[in-house]
């Protein structure tokens, strides 16, 4: 899995964070979305999974 | 004007308090683009599918209608209401000042942030439910737990003292008044707000504390004082009413089938998707989000003209069967759950991590303190709060 963010359409919402806290994080200055782990390991995959699919600004990318 | 009375009214009414009204499904199948009357008998086209009002909130030209546009009005007072009002103009709503609005006031409601709340908000849930406790049952679980919570947690973020959360509550319930306050009382409440904001904030800056306003008016580029009213009252707005009547009809969806609420005794790690699916099946979420379309667009095939004002309905978008499996029933365990109540896009809700945590660990707190509970009256005695742009119960009488 390899996952790639677009801070540009970021709208902060943190719902990425919530769900999957070590891959996601947010700028202290603005809350916007900052990638932890880009290939992170398979017990992550579903909550990356969901996170890419709730994200409100679909700012979020997973490839295979 | 003929023509304009024919149209149906929005929003639509439904028998049951929980249950969303038939039009919805029946638009969604037939009709996803309709034609509708709003409260100040202004003309809407209402979007009901997922697919639709998911593109409308995404799409970066359009954004909810200011006063200038000439777009619907959603109240049924002379000015429209808190969606047309002076206030949303000082917020900026378009590109570049908007992002940078936005971002200042995001940092505030991080995932981080929010985890470090969530300790205050349980302790508070506490209080509360020993209180009702204290008082017996049967207790109304909105007046006793929904309301008071969101107040106290918002009031805190912005530094508003405790003596003031129940005339906070007056206002925001005025402001969002759709049809059950005169102009004059809502001009009334939004003035008073405004003038108390503005006191406030001028505090703030001479004794700034640890809250949100006190680093907004430090900041070394700060708002201007408008805008800073607008965005403390749009927070405390924001941050109250929607979260207090989610969390009672929340606690409503759970108890009226007593085996849901038994499924996350069983299993607490079920809160977190048990609590999406309560926001994807509010029936009563209220009006909806309004776009203002400045540019032609193409909707399930129908071409809408510039100058609509087109209603996006969440809640008939978290219901449609092309999006959700079994659209209609309430799956606890439901994942991923691609709901709109947030709504979507550049101005997805702001504070939604927050209204997240807060319902999670009402949630989380009831379940631990009061396995017990249980709906005091047969759920078809639930009643609507009629007449404000957010929706509600009236109460929620429970036992334990």
């Amino acid at each position: 899995m390899k996952i790639t963010v677009d801070q540009d359409k970021c709208c902060g919402a943190g719902t990425c964070v919530l769900l999957a806290p070590d891959v996601f994080d947010q700028r202290d200055e603005d809350g916007i979305v900052v990638l932890l782990d880009a290939e992170p390991p398979a017990a992550l995959h579903s909550l990356v999974e969901e996170a890419a699919s709730v994200c409100p600004a679909a700012a979020i990318a997973v490839s295979s | 004007m003929s023509e304009v009375d024919e149209l149906p009214r929005f929003p639509f009414e439904s028998d049951a308090a929980l249950e969303p009204p038939a039009e919805w499904a029946e638009l969604r199948s037939q009709c996803p683009v309709a034609h509708v009357q709003l409260a100040s008998g202004d003309e809407a086209a209402l979007l009901t599918r997922h697919a639709d009002v998911k593109q409308i909130l995404s799409d970066p030209r359009f954004t909810r209608p200011t006063p200038g546009d000439d777009a619907a009005r959603i109240a049924d007072s002379e000015d429209g209401g808190i969606f047309n009002s002076e206030m949303a103009e000082v917020i900026p709503q378009h590109g570049e000042a908007h992002l940078t609005w936005r971002r200042g006031i995001g940092k505030w409601f991080t995932a981080k942030r929010m985890n470090a709340l969530r300790p205050g908000i349980a302790s508070m849930a506490e209080q509360l439910i020993d209180e009702m406790v204290l008082k017996g049952a049967p207790a109304d679980l909105k007046a006793s737990l929904g309301f008071p919570l969101p107040v106290w947690v918002i009031c805190d973020m912005l530094g508003v003292p405790e003596h003031d959360r129940d005339q906070f509550s007056h206002w925001s319930d005025t402001m969002l008044s759709m049809t059950r306050n005169s102009s004059a009382e809502m001009k009334t409440a939004e003035q008073e707000f405004g003038r108390y904001m503005g006191a406030h904030i001028a505090s703030k800056r001479l004794n700034p504390g640890e809250d949100l306003l006190s680093a907004l008016v430090t900041d070394p580029e700060p708002m201007s004082d408008r805008t800073l009213v607008a965005t403390g009252i749009g927070l405390l707005i924001a941050g109250h009413e929607t979260t207090a009547n989610m969390i009672t009809k929340m606690v409503a969806m759970l108890l009226s089938d007593r085996s849901r609420w038994e499924s996350l005794l069983a299993d607490p790690s079920l809160v977190r998707t048990a609590v999406e699916e309560a926001l994807r099946l509010d029936a009563n979420a209220g009006v909806g989000m309004a776009r203002y379309l400045t540019e032609e667009v193409e909707i399930s095939g129908v071409v809408l003209p510039p100058g609509t004002t087109a209603m996006c309905s969440m809640a008939a978008a978290n219901r449609d069967e092309e999006a959700f499996a079994d659209a209609s029933s309430m799956d606890l365990r439901r994942s991923p759950n691609q709901h709109l109540a947030f709504g979507a896009g550049a101005h997805a809700c702001l504070g939604q991590p927050l209204a997240r945590t807060e319902l999670q660990v009402v949630l989380e707190v009831l379940l631990r303190k009061l396995p017990s509970l249980e709906l005091a009256v047969p759920v078809q005695d639930l009643r609507r709060v009629e007449g404000l742009v957010v929706g509600g119960l009236v109460e929620l009488p429970v036992r334990w």
